[in-house]
């Protein structure tokens, strides 16, 4: 038996919300008394597996089939299931992402395995019960659920769990293949569209997000600006998607994106609860609004009674500074 | 082209949540229950593409009968018929069981649903069902087209998108800008009433997690405001007093 950790890996790098989905099975595995092995898919060079031994991981299998630089479905799940079979592993983990949700829902009928998505904190395991926390109702409620079958599948949220910054152990890379057929790559993607150079929303630390207050789309270089100073990514709210000054994808909220960043920095945003669902796991909430009455300053840390026209430019300033 | 879309109950987006005193069971009293809005965007381009390219859409939905009204409301907006399958969706393996068996037997070429339901939030049950069914799941589909046997989609990726070509039948999980979702009108309202909607038994009641309790997130402690003259002031105590900077 051992815990099987899913890594995914962009540009070379190994994602921040896979460090965390390592450093939560690493956890795992020494409370049922076992080991964490991972197994890396994607765009990475073994030099950049080997700091996951920092949180935990002996062992990196890397498939590096070049074919799997783009995310197919199927042939994702016949690595890590040839993986998971190959290591004995019970509990597999992976991180809540599109890619995660994708492959833990095929896995899951294939294995017969339990799947938790949404995952905020640690299991209970207690003698043969294991029971996970995960959020609901959009981020408005969790639940604790028991994962009934023998085999458990857990996707880790972005932010619920800390990554080891000390310096551990150096996790060896070993090549791994699965044989892969042609045939597992009937749904490639014929073309990739990425957003150019921005930080990617669901993995940042920091956020900076604005709605109807900023006026109008020509406003909207205060909130890059301030994003940019701070090294944060860019977010909006849905009626700001709605007429087009942004694109969908940035649309935070309920039907949106959720987001569970160290620091959400809501502008000209008044806080309706279809919003809050999207944002309330935020570690820490800024709202900067001019109406003192907008319910979102009863979910916030820090408030600002401003217009964001006279407040950003000072926010920038101060955080330029820094 | 035979399509069938898979629609939850789920609370209205702007319902305050709440639990019974044993935190088992999420409190619907005074609760107003809505189509999830995820499975509308479903629904939605369903019916754009029966127009388009003729074929009959379906809705599917696994619930008790107290779902009915907003099955209904579905026919309104455009689906020719219903299929209600009668069991509480409890777990998303034992609802995957269930759409995928009457998708079988209805032999359908796309089944559509939204990415997760605004409720349990799984956004598991496309592939789960996919995968019973041995067919491609494509999620989060933010763009669909169909050319004959084959459909082209635009699938969401963390920081990008993808185009994909894929023969059907297929599952793909819908979510914005797949459409625009419609609100039924009275003619659309008048002929609801009359298309068929068929209530079936379950096949199979497995499921595979078991809900212990729910818990609310605790509140806020409160927010420290700063005076707007003083804005920078701000950047100051999320460095060292919030430590998040």
């Amino acid at each position: 038996m051992s815990v099987l950790v899913v890594i995914e890996c962009a540009n070379g790098e190994v994602k921040k919300s896979s460090l965390e989905a390592a450093s939560y099975g690493s956890k795992v595995a020494s409370t049922l008394g076992t080991t964490a092995t991972a197994v890396a898919i994607g765009d990475v060079q073994p030099g950049a597996l080997t700091g996951l031994g920092a949180q935990g991981i002996s062992k990196v299998l890397l498939d590096n089939d070049t074919r799997l630089h783009n995310f197919v479905g199927s042939a994702y799940v016949k690595v890590i299931a040839k993986a998971a079979a190959q290591e004995n592993s019970n509990v597999i983990v992976l991180s809540n992402s599109n890619i995660g949700a994708a492959i833990g829902s095929r896995l899951a009928v294939q294995l017969g395995a339990s799947l938790a998505t949404n995952v905020v904190a640690l299991p209970e395991i207690s003698g043969a019960t294991f029971t996970v926390r995960r959020g609901v109702f959009s981020g408005k409620a969790f639940s604790n659920v028991e994962l009934t079958a023998d085999k458990k599948i857990i996707a880790v949220k972005k932010n619920a769990i800390e990554i080891e910054e000390a310096a551990g152990g150096t996790a060896t890379v070993e090549n791994f293949s699965a044989d892969l057929s042609d045939a597992d790559f009937a749904t490639a993607p014929k073309e990739t569209i990425k957003q150019s150079g921005d930080i990617l929303l669901t993995e940042a630390d920091l956020v900076v997000s604005g709605g109807r207050g900023l006026k109008g789309p020509e406003n909207w270089h205060l909130i890059e600006d301030l994003a940019k100073a701070l090294g944060a990514a860019t977010a909006c709210s849905k009626p700001v998607a709605d007429v087009g000054w942004r694109p969908h994808h940035e649309h935070v909220g309920q039907t949106g994106i959720t987001v569970s960043p160290n620091l959400y920095i809501a502008v000209g945003i008044s806080g309706a609860i279809q919003h809050l669902a999207g944002v309330n796991s935020s570690k820490v909430i800024v709202v900067i609004n001019k109406d003192p009455e907008a319910p979102f300053f009863k979910a916030a840390d820090y408030g600002i009674v401003g217009d964001a026209m006279e407040v950003v430019p000072k926010l920038i300033e101060a955080a330029k500074a820094l | 082209m035979k399509i069938l879309v898979c629609i939850s109950n789920v609370p209205d987006t702007t319902t305050k949540i709440t639990f019974t005193p044993d935190g088992k069971e999420f409190n619907t009293s005074g609760v107003q229950f809505v189509i999830n809005p995820y499975d509308e965007y479903a629904l939605t381009r369903a019916i754009e593409l029966k127009e388009a390219q003729g074929g009959s859409v379906t809705v599917l939905n696994v619930g008790e009968a107290d779902t009915e009204p907003n099955i209904r409301k579905a026919l309104a907006i455009g689906a020719d018929d219903a299929i209600r399958v009668n069991i509480k969706p409890t777990d998303a393996f034992l609802v995957s069981q269930q759409i995928a068996h009457y998708a079988k037997e209805g032999g359908y070429d796309l089944i559509l649903m939204g990415r997760e339901s605004i409720d349990y939030n799984g956004f598991q049950v496309h592939g789960m069902v996919g995968e019973l069914m041995g067919i491609p799941t494509v999620a989060p589909a933010i763009k669909l087209e169909v050319n004959g046997t084959t459909a082209t989609l635009e699938r969401e990726i963390e920081g990008g998108k993808e185009i994909i070509d894929v023969a059907l039948p297929l599952v793909a999980s819908c979510q914005q800008p797949m459409a625009e979702p419609r609100i039924p009108n009275m003619r659309g309202i008048m002929t609801a009433r009359t298309k068929p909607l068929k209530v079936v038994e379950p096949v199979g009641q497995e499921a595979k997690t078991s809900v212990q309790h729910y818990e609310l997130p605790p509140a806020k402690s409160g927010v420290k405001m700063i005076d707007a003259e003083n804005a920078g002031e701000l950047i100051k105590l999320l460095r060292n007093e919030a430590k998040v900077l």
